[in-house]
């Protein structure tokens, strides 16, 4: 398979993500490669938007079977999320499990006007009623291949595909 | 060997002492209790990961502080909690306190956070327990408090993050302290190059060298550029006998006076593990002062517990 350039798929969800930006929104990046994503963004954007990140990992859904993971990140909202329009970013969307759960963890922090999920690739096989609104590129897997994106000391982005045994997704 | 603290794996089974956990495991609760620290600040202060469990706090040695932050700990974890205080004084021990546990163990706990005024109790528990339970040791006679030397290492570690570059000081009731040793183990574990010990001889465990502190039974000697002050407090209540004058004698010759503090470096921390027996370990006017933490500590005690309850609840499926 010929894999995209993410930092192709980076500028064209950029401009998607600076369509929606209305007067209350902010920004917020789910560990890691959401987080990398939302800083790149934000360097791109005109203006300065509130912004923050989650990690999710003690909202998901499967902690009873796989426990918590060793390099747990701190969330960090460093603002009011009551009423804002929040615009959530991921760096691949597969079962919308970890989305599930950030919502989650956002609404502890306060109600949100409206949450908007973006992410870089939607890798297809959601297994519950959520998708992103805003993508970088459709690009379909098999179950036992993943993708891993990465983040050079440039701050470049790649991607590589990775086939796996077993069903141990993210 | 064999550690009953560790699954095969090396993940954390039960949290029963320091001694015996790696460094990887200390750090890793230290790691993980920062993303508990901010979940007290939101408009929900609780996250799900132990819905559904229940938790068993059994104290058979009275300790409010404890109980209630344990307590905390695991609500914010979205446990359900049980707290029962037994008083051994009535039971012959062993059998009793086993007899005990199966009647909760029957009862569908998940967890027991075990207080005992012997030591080894919560091992004796944890060796008891069937597979899917975990026992976490909230402070077993003067052996060992694993959380309270978590939470303080925590603590340093917040206000002074060069852990590799720290002069600590332990003063005052070193021998009837358990504290005092899961300190001793955590600072020495995580690499804090010198660990002080300031006590009266009468005060100090046989070979208290052997842990690897250097000792010193005269405060001004021993706090001189220290950068964190831990007093222990004075435990009357395990004392038998005469092993020291009086608490006002006490108080001149080891209590921490603002005087005494300002032989440490200028920004040293002063750490307290609570109660504080205002006059006989600590001054007042360092109590109340900007250079102590005690009460962040109480607030990094939850956010360690849930670290470790939430590490053991992971492991244990």
């Amino acid at each position: 398979m010929q894999l995209p350039d993410p930092e192709n798929l980076l500028a064209t969800l950029t401009t998607k993500v600076s369509d929606v930006i209305q007067p209350n929104s902010a920004i917020i990046g789910i560990h890691s490669g959401g987080v990398w994503i939302m800083e790149r963004i934000l360097a791109s954007l005109k203006q300065d938007l509130p912004h923050g990140t989650l990690d999710a990992a003690l909202y998901r859904d499967d902690f009873s079977q796989r426990g918590l993971k060793d390099a747990l990140q701190p969330a960090n909202i460093p603002f009011d999320v009551k009423d804002k329009h929040i615009i959530l970013i991921d760096d691949i969307f597969y079962t919308g499990r970890t989305t599930r759960a950030a919502i989650n963890e956002l609404f502890d922090f306060g109600r949100p006007a409206s949450i908007t999920l973006a992410v870089l690739i939607n890798r297809g096989g959601a297994e519950l009623p959520i998708q992103p609104q805003l993508i970088g590129a459709e690009i379909k897997l098999n179950a036992d291949q993943r993708f891993q994106l990465s983040r050079n000391t440039q701050g470049k982005l790649t991607l590589a595909l990775e086939q796996k045994q077993g069903s141990d997704h993210v | 060997m064999y550690n009953p603290q560790l699954n095969n794996d090396g993940t954390l089974k039960h949290l029963l002492s320091i001694e015996g956990l790696p460094k990887k495991t200390l750090l890793q609760i230290l790691d993980t209790a920062e993303s508990f620290v901010g979940v007290a600040e939101r408009d929900v202060k609780k996250v799900p990961l132990l819905r559904g469990k229940t938790v068993c706090n059994i104290f058979f040695e009275n300790s409010t502080r404890t109980r209630t932050t344990f307590e905390i700990a695991a609500k914010r974890l979205s446990a359900d909690v049980i707290n029962l205080n037994v008083n051994t004084s009535s039971q012959s021990k062993g059998e009793a306190i086993l007899d005990t546990i199966n009647n909760l163990i029957a009862m569908h706990t998940d967890m027991f956070v075990v207080r005992h005024n012997q030591s080894g109790a919560a091992h004796l528990i944890a060796q008891h327990v069937p597979d899917n339970i975990s026992v976490v040791n909230a402070g077993d006679g003067r052996h060992s408090h694993p959380t309270q030397g978590l939470l303080d290492v925590f603590t340093i570690r917040r206000y002074k993050p060069e852990m590799h570059n720290l002069r600590v000081a332990l003063v005052g009731d070193i021998l009837h302290s358990r504290v005092a040793r899961s300190e001793i183990h955590a600072l020495t574990t995580l690499g804090v190059p010198e660990v002080r010990v300031i006590a009266p001889k009468t005060l100090l465990p046989n070979e208290v060298e052997k842990l690897g502190v250097h000792v010193f039974h005269d405060m001004e000697a021993g706090l001189k550029d220290v950068d964190v002050v831990m007093m222990l407090r004075l435990q009357n209540e395990r004392m038998s006998g005469a092993m020291l004058p009086s608490t006002q004698e006490f108080f001149k010759t080891y209590g921490l006076t603002p005087e005494k503090l300002s032989l440490a470096k200028p920004d040293a921390i002063v750490m307290h593990p609570g109660p504080m027996n205002r006059g006989v370990e600590i001054d007042s006017r360092v109590a109340d002062s900007s250079q102590a933490v005690i009460l962040p500590q109480v607030t990094y005690g939850i956010a360690i517990r849930m670290a470790a309850m939430a590490i053991l609840a992971g492991g244990a499926a």
